[in-house]
């Protein structure tokens, strides 16, 4: 009998950075700062990720999809959302705020720090603080002259 | 109130009773998840006819937000009850007389007047509720508390804008909203009435007070408010010891709606 190779924390982690937001396809989970733990244990490795809203609907989504990242490590998985901490927007890394803005969506701000994504204006107004999604509030930029989201400071 | 009497109907047994610690918390996380799941279903009927484009997607959100609070705390209830029940269990699979939602969610959701000042109330003092709760000893409460309070603060501000929009604007506007307050005042504060129980929630430090001393406080608030816009003050409360039972012809109804996709297929996964 063969048996299996290590598995590390590192692998297990490296895959977890080419599962990406379903509604937001430039920024990976652990970029969005969703990942609380991983742990390898036996033969199981456990991942516990932070729901960015209580409510997301995309819960169900992000879990499949780390369940299918980690297949190739060849163990089984065991994936769960937790509030051990809350997440917060200061879970953002610097990669996955530059993804938001390749989106067009602004990275969280006070409004008055908000920037147009596209343009970079100041020139900004807030049309309303709920988005299309729980995370995302609808402002409008004087400078270029569109409608755009900036996700929520929370 | 004793910490018997009216709930004793709803015949919570289950194992762990012990000195009234599981009982008392399952009793007060079924109250929170049932006021949330309520008013945020009762608010979802908004989707897709809100007054304007903007406050529908509003509307939709908050709502969005109870539910998803509102399955949070079942969860937290379903760990605390071992009877098998899981989240939708509890939420679908009760008579209506089983919901120990507040009483000031009974009232229809009504006119964009209505609406706004039954979630001026609930939310104000949901926000009290909570406040109380942040250091509380169960730690699965504590820590989902420190998440939902953070994207509560985004329904306070909405809804405190709206009221004082609605009570400054005058003419129609400011009628429906004193008319509306006026209905429900005297339920108000049914959604911080004394649980059954709360001394078991004191003693072992899962709330921080008794429930009259945060309804005190949140009394305070909301006056303060009432009087800068001219609103006439919240009466108090009538009947304290049914302030969760008792349910509406409004609510029979809402609940009819609800179970509905549940009941028509009994253990389908939707």
């Amino acid at each position: 009998m063969v048996m299996a190779a290590p598995v590390s924390i590192e692998s297990v982690a490296a895959r977890l950075a080419t599962v990406h937001d379903p509604e937001i396809p430039t920024v990976s989970i652990v970029d969005l700062g969703l990942v609380h733990d991983i742990s390898v244990a036996g033969d199981r490795i456990a991942v516990e990720l932070l729901p960015t809203f209580v409510a997301c609907p995309a819960l169900e989504v992000i879990r499949s999809s780390v369940a299918d990242a980690l297949v190739v490590l060849g163990r089984p998985v065991d994936v769960a959302f937790t509030f051990a901490v809350p997440w917060t927007t200061e879970r953002l890394t610097d990669a996955g705020r530059a993804g938001l803005r390749r989106a067009g969506i602004a990275p969280p701000a006070e409004p008055a720090d908000v920037r147009c994504p596209f343009c970079g204006s100041a020139q900004i107004a807030m049309d309303s603080a709920f988005g299309p999604a729980l995370c995302r509030s609808l402002f409008y930029c004087r400078g270029c002259r569109q409608p755009f989201e900036a996700f929520k400071p929370i | 109130m004793t910490d018997d009497g009216a709930f004793q109907p709803l015949a919570m047994d289950f194992d762990g009773a012990g000195d009234g610690r599981e009982r008392a918390l399952a009793l007060l996380l079924l109250s929170m998840a049932d006021d949330e799941f309520v008013i945020g279903f009762s608010d979802s009927e908004w989707t897709g006819i809100g007054p304007i484009l903007e406050e529908d997607v509003a509307i939709s959100s908050l709502a969005q937000d109870e539910l998803g609070h509102a399955q949070a705390l079942y969860r937290l209830l379903a760990d605390t009850v071992p009877d098998g029940r899981d989240a939708d269990a509890w939420a679908y699979d009760r008579p209506p007389e089983g919901y120990l939602h507040a009483r000031l969610l009974d009232h229809p959701r009504g006119d964009w007047a209505a609406t706004i000042a039954r979630r001026y109330l609930y939310d104000t003092a949901d926000s009290a509720r909570l406040g109380a709760l942040a250091e509380s000893s169960h730690r699965p409460l504590a820590e989902l508390l420190a998440k939902i309070r953070r994207e509560e603060r985004y329904h306070l501000m909405h809804v405190e804008t709206w009221l004082e929009r609605l009570a400054e604007a005058g003419g129609e506007s400011r009628r429906r909203l004193v008319a509306a307050l006026d209905a429900m005042a005297a339920d108000a504060g049914t959604v911080l009435a004394p649980l059954p129980g709360e001394t078991a929630l004191v003693r072992h430090g899962i709330v921080a007070e008794p429930f009259a001393a945060i309804e005190a406080r949140w009394r305070s608030g909301v006056a303060a408010t009432f009087a800068r816009l001219g609103l006439p003050e919240l009466p108090p409360t009538v009947a304290p010891d049914r302030a969760r039972t008792d349910h509406s012809d409004v609510f029979r109804a809402l609940h009819a709606e609800f179970t509905m996709v549940r009941r028509s297929e009994v253990g389908a996964t939707w």
